[in-house]
């Protein structure tokens, strides 16, 4: 994307750079940039970059407001981090990408690099990637070279907990949801699909599970110490001890205090349950939280609960639960994944999503109103957003 | 000697059908080719050595996996990538 040129969104139209939030959409087929002007209003698009490739996640550094590392791979050649360092105007492929030691006594290559998380803002240059299988991986030079994290990886209890060699998610199993406490960038948090919710507090030299109260009802034990599945994990940055999540089993909550998850799903509406894979939380408000909810039941067609697609937001850490679907079909057979939702950081909070039906939806007043900003594109795996204030 | 390279990887030579490399083995070959054209190893061989699935080298007409197998600057060796998938 040398030459990144802007179009409008439903045709041809050449527009200038985007000055409002701009989406990073990955899919299965390529990486899109979707860019809104200051009101949020008008889109335009670019791209695609790599097309063909598969792209799991695209991410820009808040840090440094212009690094923008991607997560590729294409149907056979091997997992590659691209990296551009002018917020996607070009890129080049990481020196060293993510990969499991040379000589792994389990044996293990990386077949996908699927989650993409900035460091602290105290460590420049530290990146964690989650793979596929679930190994951890870190930079520290902004996503150029990648080292295994010997804690993680080589933890003795890892087989264990990924349930190696086993491929529990139709997917494979993946390592997700890196978040990294503000206040200190030795405590950390990931998810395992499957395998769970698990803490280091010293910078991932051990970890241990964490997934006391939440069930994982595909288990003979529906309460074990791990082997659950949560889709997405998310820390509030301005509370960092309280913890979201999207689970297969249901949506919760957890004071890390308390150290046990609370199913705050329980308040969702009967006939739509609080099954879903993304959870997105609002940047300065540590109760207000969006999901996609989508059908869990039967078979698990995991599409809107009855074809009737909704956002569902709190504002009270998940006491009460508000459908916001104005905009949206009134019927629709939408599946949003785990990092297809994202929020901006306006006055009213934008709140996006992508589809597998390769759309992407806007709101720019926190889900009242919903409006289909780019449609026919590739299956949609991942939507991030760089802020404005992160391309000055 | 010649190595083909399928278009999926030519993105690392830019754009070249055909380049040379040379080595006593695959592996070297393989080796030669990404000091020629840094990274297009390892999206064809994983980290443990192995050639990926879906992922082909042939020896002139014989494919290989072994990436022992001897070479030498009378044979051609050609890459070939599946195109599976929708």
């Amino acid at each position: 994307m040398a030459e990144t040129r802007w179009t409008s969104t439903d045709g041809d139209v050449e527009h200038e750079s985007p000055e409002g939030p701009m989406l990073l959409v990955g899919t299965r087929k390529g990486l899109w940039l979707v860019g809104a002007d200051a009101t949020r209003s008008r889109w335009s698009v670019a791209g695609p970059a790599f097309l063909g490739h598969v792209v799991h996640h695209a991410v820009v550094d808040p840090r440094d407001r212009r690094t923008l590392l991607v997560a590729a791979r294409t149907g056979h050649l091997g997992p590659t981090v691209l990296r551009s360092t002018d917020v996607g105007r070009s890129f080049v492929e990481a020196t060293r990408p993510p990969a499991f030691a040379s000589g792994d006594l389990l044996g293990r290559a990386l077949r996908a690099v699927f989650w993409l998380t900035p460091g602290h803002a105290d460590e420049p240059g530290a990146w964690y990637a989650g793979g596929i299988p679930q190994g951890l991986f870190r930079s520290e030079d902004g996503g150029d070279t990648w080292a295994p994290v010997p804690g993680w990886n080589d933890h003795p209890r890892w087989a264990d907990w990924a349930e190696w060699p086993e491929e529990g998610t139709p997917d494979g199993s993946m390592l997700h949801s890196v978040n990294v406490d503000p206040r200190d960038p030795r405590h950390l948090y990931l998810g395992l699909s499957g395998g769970g919710v698990f803490e280091s507090v010293d910078g991932g030299g051990d970890w241990a599970p964490l997934n006391a109260g939440s069930v994982a009802t595909f288990l003979p034990d529906p309460e074990p110490e791990y082997g659950h599945d949560p889709h997405c994990v998310r820390l509030h940055p301005l509370r960092p001890d309280r913890l979201y999540q999207q689970n297969h089993c249901g949506i919760y909550r957890m004071e890390r205090t308390d150290g046990r998850w609370v199913r705050i799903g329980d308040n969702m509406p009967g006939d739509v349950g609080d099954i879903g894979f993304p959870i997105e939380l609002h940047p300065r408000d540590p109760d207000t939280v969006w999901v996609f909810p989508m059908d869990g039941t039967d078979v698990w067609p995991r599409t809107s609960p009855d074809g009737r697609p909704a956002v569902y937001v709190t504002r009270d850490a998940g006491e009460q639960w508000r459908r916001l679907d104005r905009g949206l079909p009134e019927r629709g057979w939408l599946t949003v994944k785990r990092q297809a939702m994202s929020v901006d950081a306006g006055d009213p909070v934008g709140v996006y999503f992508g589809t597998t039906g390769g759309e992407v939806w806007a709101s720019r007043d926190e889900g009242g109103e919903w409006s289909c900003v780019l449609r026919h594109l590739p299956e949609v795996y991942s939507v991030e957003v760089a802020d404005p204030t992160e391309r000055d | 000697m010649k190595v083909r390279i399928p278009t999926p990887l030519r993105s690392y030579t830019a754009g070249r059908a055909e380049v040379e490399a040379s080595g006593a083995t695959v592996g070297e070959v393989l080796e030669h080719l990404d000091r020629q054209y840094p990274g297009i190893r390892f999206r064809m061989v994983d980290e443990q050595g192995r050639v990926r699935p879906h992922m082909k080298v042939f020896v002139d007409d014989e494919a290989v996996r072994d990436l022992e197998a001897s070479v030498s600057d009378a044979h051609e060796v050609t890459i070939m990538q599946a195109l599976s998938g929708g």
